[in-house]
């Protein structure tokens, strides 16, 4: 499962870097994941973690570096190719972003219906199937604007793995869910993997849920990644007490442990706050 | 101290000359810029859009809905019919009334029938057609798929295999092309009924109306008038798509309603100007001869 095991990873990301204007908001990324492995990806609101995942599914194009998904590089395809990619991974958005003008079945009908050549009592079972995964299937028939935001990001589960992809990408699955049915998402995400031999890559807040499901896990801080490593090396760093040496050690335990107090605290202080307050004075 | 404090001032008078100049630079050539780019990107998309829709219609290498594609037509033009009618019930009636007098000076009252059926087949019944449909089609349109790409509904159909344009694009200017067309039969039938009623209150003999309308008209006013018409109805389709599509997910709602608003103007001002140029055309060729 692990680097050694000598496999092709079925997500390579080589020194990926993005701009947004003079934003630095992806810089140097390396990222590798291999078959059947949950990778969580964890950071700071604003980080770049969803800019990270519009660059997995070829939504946006890096400045420098690549994204090779089983092995081809998607940077350079063309949309023809892409799409043939595409067909092969899934993706829960932060959103959900349900098409608002089909209903629940609906949308993960779709994708079986334009990508499959079943007929509608196949595809009929398979979406009931899907939906009775995420706990949906008594809301087959309701609209997306009818659904609570927890419901949507079930629907947009249930939409993502209508095709039975090899890869799966998570935006946050839990957020805005109970903690029940936020541990049924983690359980099934873990089941997919598992059980299908999926590969997952989730971003999520919410350690819980990131010590639960990940095999090994990053930190993404600044638009570099701070620390990867397993499970276990987080768990042990977590859980480490007294003075740590390193600055970045140190943030990263903040992080984890979700003290108020910490180097992510002193550096939001510490920036150019009373130097802002005072430019601010002169202007009055 | 009071000195440095006026030449200050100097200075700051003429740099903000300067830099009015220098903003009054960049505004034009940004606004060329962005002129170039839209009908740059209306071009490109105005290809796709064909190439997709001959794939689907000739060789069938991609599925294009013909259910999207009525959905479309009756959401585009079905609720535009009933203010089609009014409009040109009253346009039908305002003719006649304006012409009647002179011509009645000269003995050609008759003559209100041709123009009635000159005016109508051949430039109002596209016209107020497309006017209409800009406010209905275009506006419902771009609202529509601007929304989408705030829900990042567009991007969840990219990263599904799903071509938005063959998806969301093709339908919705199909549907207005065909609309406007449809609804052109419609506005042309209405307002010949209505300058009828008006002619035959003015002492107009209903027959004599009937028979100088289908002289004055002929086939090829008709035709034109439906080639017009198809032409202002891709044109709706066309900006209203490509603005939609153009409003950026972080843009939110104020980006949605720009795009709508600049849907309805720049769909209103492309309509007259190729009304313009087709008039043109069909002059210099004599096709209103
Ligand atoms: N299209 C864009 N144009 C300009 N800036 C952008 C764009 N998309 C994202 N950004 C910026 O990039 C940074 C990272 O955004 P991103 O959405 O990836 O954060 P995130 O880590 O997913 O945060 P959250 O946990 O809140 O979802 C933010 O500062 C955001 O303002
Ligand atoms: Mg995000």
């Amino acid at each position: 499962m692990s680097e050694a095991s000598g496999k092709q990873p079925v997500i390579e990301v080589t020194d990926m870097a993005k701009s947004f204007g003079s934003q630095r908001v992806l810089d140097g990324i390396n990222l590798k994941v291999y078959a059947g492995e949950i990778m969580v990806v964890m950071g700071g609101s604003g980080c770049g973690k969803s800019t990270l995942l519009r660059h997995l599914i070829g939504s946006i194009a890096p400045d420098e570096g690549t994204v090779k998904l089983f092995g081809n590089d998607i940077t350079k395809m063309s949309e023809k190719e892409l799409d043939d990619v595409r067909k092969k991974f899934g993706i829960l958005f932060q959103s959900g972003a349900l098409f608002n003008s089909l209903s629940v079945g609906e949308n993960v009908a779709l994708l079986l219906r334009e990508h499959t050549n079943l007929d509608e009592a196949t595809i009929d079972i398979i979406v009931k199937i899907k939906l009775e995964l995420v706990g949906l299937r008594k809301h087959t028939e309701k609209m997306p604007a009818q659904l609570s935001g927890g419901m949507k990001k079930r629907a947009g589960l249930a939409r993502a793995i209508a095709l039975d992809p090899q890869i799966l990408f998570y935006d946050e699955p839990g957020a805005g869910l109970d903690p029940v049915t936020s541990a049924q998402i983690n359980q099934l995400i873990i089941d997919l993997t598992k059980k299908l031999n999926v590969t997952s890559l989730v971003v999520t807040h919410e350690m819980d849920s990131a010590f639960m499901l990940a095999d090994r896990m990053c930190m993404l801080d600044k638009g570099k990644i701070l620390k990867m490593g397993t499970r276990h090396d987080f768990e042990v760093l977590r859980d480490r007490t007294g003075e740590l040496k390193s600055e970045q050690e140190r943030l990263v335990r903040q992080f984890l442990r979700g003290d108020a107090e910490g180097p992510i605290t002193e550096r939001q202080l510490a920036s150019d706050y009373e130097e802002d307050l005072l430019m601010a004075h002169k202007r009055c | 101290m009071k000195e440095t404090d006026s030449s200050a001032e100097m200075k700051d008078k003429s740099s903000v000359i300067i830099d009015a100049l220098g903003t009054l630079g960049e505004f034009t050539l940004k606004t060329g810029r962005n002129v170039f780019s839209m009908f740059g990107g209306m071009f490109l998309l105005l290809g796709e859009t064909a190439t997709v829709t001959s794939k689907g219609l000739l060789i069938q290498e991609q599925r294009i809905g013909s259910e999207a594609i009525f959905t479309q037509m009756v959401r585009v033009g079905v609720k535009a019919i009933p203010i089609v009618i009014l409009i040109q019930l009253a346009i039908g009636m305002i003719l006649p009334l304006q012409m009647f007098p002179m011509l009645d000076e000269f003995g050609q009252s008759d003559q209100i029938a041709t123009i009635n059926a000159i005016a109508g087949f051949r430039e109002l019944g596209p016209l107020m057609t497309a006017v209409v449909l800009c406010g209905f089609a275009g506006a419902s349109i771009a609202a529509e798929l601007g929304t989408m790409v705030t829900a990042e509904e567009i991007e969840a159909l990219k990263a599904s295999a799903l071509n938005p344009i063959r998806f969301l694009v093709v339908p919705r200017m199909l549907a207005t092309l065909i609309m406007t067309v449809m609804l052109t039969v419609i506005a042309n039938v209405v307002m010949i009924a209505s300058g009828m009623l008006t002619a035959i209150n003015l002492g107009i003999d209903a027959d004599t109306y009937f028979k100088l309308t289908i002289e004055a008209v002929e086939v090829s006013g008709f035709v034109t008038g439906l080639v017009k018409a198809a032409v202002f109805g891709l044109l709706i389709g066309l900006i209203a798509c490509f603005l939609g599509l153009s409003v950026k997910p972080w843009e939110g709602s104020e980006g949605v309603g720009r795009a709508t608003t600049r849907t309805v103007v720049y769909g209103i001002v492309a309509v007259i100007f190729a009304d313009a140029i087709f008039t043109l055309i069909f002059y210099s060729y004599g096709l209103f001869d």
